[in-house]
């Protein structure tokens, strides 16, 4: 069953990634791209990282990727321009492709000849173990605090920037206060007067 | 029931086969209690502007909304001709899909749950950051002006309340100590007074307030349904949906609706709890205490939809950004301060 799921997850993954890509208009690419996340976060869920699994969907499906596809739809693009770059810019394309091949089978290399891989053969934490949320907690709260509340900064950082750079005042603006509108009372807007005939009032 | 499927023919065949029916056995009784729900929903709404509401169909207008189902059944499916089709069709059926598949975690006893994970209450939060998608796309694949702009307007909407709901359901993650729902659920019994509910909690009632505003406006029920404005944007983003397709819509949206009356009720009322933490009331079985706080929330909802006029955007903007979020994030500190002092102190 468990093979079985991860042929389909990963097959779609790799299938929606390559759609991703050659997909004509912008809109369905970040569709695609959505799928992908998706099946990315059945991935993590088959070994045992359902947290990650979960994040994965919260922020990228749910935030960031509804913020793209918000972008695109209201883009005007013209697809004809879109493709002119493609020959100009291919060899810089499959160079940033190799280095990223070369990458991997480092890694995996590296990975198998450490002998760490017999280590985590099993898929899945062991029953009983603490969840995932627990043991995640537990590392960045103690072993990793300073990098953690470094992320934190440098996050921070960035949305004050984003903040002052979208922020400008304009003038002649009409704002809603509403606590102003609370506390107005009958007295401050109207006046009851008597006018004597023939005679009108001043405002 | 899997474990006996299990024993029957095999371990995976039995899961699959006794997961499958488990599935049914929620997915079908939900499609149901849609289906009545939309009639209290009419017949509240009616009764509070002294109408008589739906009561030709069946008795009291009991089988309006199967004849109102059998009517979009026979009805044609129109695309228009400069939508794109694929994406125009998938659209309601992302968003029915999605409605259905929060209810995976959802525990209706004590053991009566289907998938009893971990990190239920995220597993939530992350489907239901997926609703909008079905939204979205069908206002784009439309290829017309007032669904996209009402796609536009969910997308912002449902972003803005979602931060809060997330700080909400830390806080009370926080009390609980967990992600589960069972154990949120079990968390509560005989919280404050011999009453099961972290609601009473003074420190939790007001994220009790908020969480149920911001589930009106998750849903875009009135006074959030700035989506569908029938006024302003003749019906949003179903403007140029038909027959079935229109109706997978509504059926998503009154799901998502039992959703999080749902999740009202088991995040601050006790869940499948009895209100009071007294032995007899233990004899009623926890599903209908479950169905009475759902029941409960749902009024609630069709009374704020009869009597609460419409939000402006902006106004539905300030709410949440500058209202919601500082107050449910002022309150995780609060809280997480408030056990740090006095469950965590060592």
């Amino acid at each position: 069953m468990q093979i079985f799921a991860f042929y389909l997850f990963a097959s779609i993954v790799l299938a929606s990634g390559a759609f991703c890509i050659f997909a004509r208009n912008p809109v369905h690419s970040v569709l695609w791209l959505i799928l992908a996340f998706f099946n990315a976060a059945g991935l993590m869920l088959l070994v045992g990282a359902e947290f990650i699994a979960a994040l994965l969907v919260i922020v990228y499906v749910g935030a960031v990727a509804v913020l793209f596809l918000f972008v695109v739809m209201m883009l005007d693009i013209d697809f004809a321009e879109l493709r002119a770059g493609f020959m100009k810019n291919l060899p810089l394309g499959l160079l940033l492709a190799l280095v990223l091949v070369v990458e991997i089978i480092f890694g995996v290399g590296a990975w198998q000849s450490s002998g760490m891989g017999e280590a985590t053969a099993a898929v899945g934490p062991p029953a009983g173990a603490p969840s995932n949320i627990e043991q995640l907690g537990a590392l960045l709260y103690t072993r990793y605090v300073f990098l953690f509340e470094a992320a934190g900064m440098i996050l921070l950082v960035a949305m004050v920037g984003a903040i002052v750079l979208t922020l400008r005042t304009r003038g002649g603006v009409r704002k809603q206060n509403i606590a102003d509108q609370i506390a107005r009372r009958p007295e401050d807007a109207t006046r009851n007067t008597q006018p004597e005939v023939g005679k009108g009032v001043e405002l | 029931m899997t474990a006996y499927l299990q024993d029957l023919m095999g371990f995976e065949a039995g899961w699959f086969v006794g997961t499958l029916a488990l599935i049914l056995l929620i997915a079908l009784p939900l499609m149901l209690a849609v289906a009545m729900i939309i009639y209290v929903d009419r017949k509240i709404w009616a009764a509070m502007a002294l109408r008589r509401g739906p009561n030709v169909v069946g008795p009291f207008g009991l089988l309006q909304s199967f004849a109102d189902g059998l009517k979009v059944f026979l009805q044609e499916t129109i695309i228009p001709s400069g939508a794109n089709k694929g994406l125009f069709l998938l659209a309601p059926i992302i968003t029915f899909t999605v409605a259905l598949l929060a209810w995976a975690v959802i525990p209706f006893g004590e053991n009566m749950v289907l998938a009893n994970i971990n990190i239920g209450l995220l597993y939530i939060l992350a489907i239901s950051s997926l609703g909008v998608y079905g939204v979205v796309i069908a206002g784009w694949a439309s290829n017309s002006k007032y669904p996209f702009f009402s796609a536009m307007r969910a997308a912002a909407q449902m972003i803005s309340y979602e931060v809060s709901i997330g700080f909400v359901i830390i806080s009370v993650v926080l009390m609980a100590g967990s992600f589960n729902m069972q154990d949120i659920i079990i968390g509560q019994k005989s919280h404050l007074l011999g009453i099961n509910a972290y609601g009473i909690n003074p420190l939790l009632f007001p994220m009790a307030v908020v969480f149920l505003i911001s589930s009106l406006a998750e849903t875009a029920r009135t006074p959030f349904d700035l989506t569908e404005a029938e006024s302003e944007l003749v019906a949003g983003y179903q403007t140029e949906y038909s027959s079935m397709s229109f109706a997978l819509f509504w059926l998503g949206e009154y799901a998502n609706v039992l959703l999080m009356c749902t999740l009202n009720a088991i995040l601050f009322w006790g869940g499948w709890l009895p209100p009071i933490d007294w032995a007899p009331l233990y004899m009623v079985p926890g599903i209908i205490w479950l169905f009475a706080k759902i029941f409960f929330f749902f009024f609630v909802f069709s009374w704020v939809k009869a009597t609460v006029p419409r939000f402006r955007y902006d106004q539905l903007m300030r709410l949440g950004w500058k209202i919601f979020l500082p107050l449910s994030l002022f309150w995780v500190v609060l809280v997480s301060g408030y056990l740090m002092l006095t469950r965590y102190a060592a």
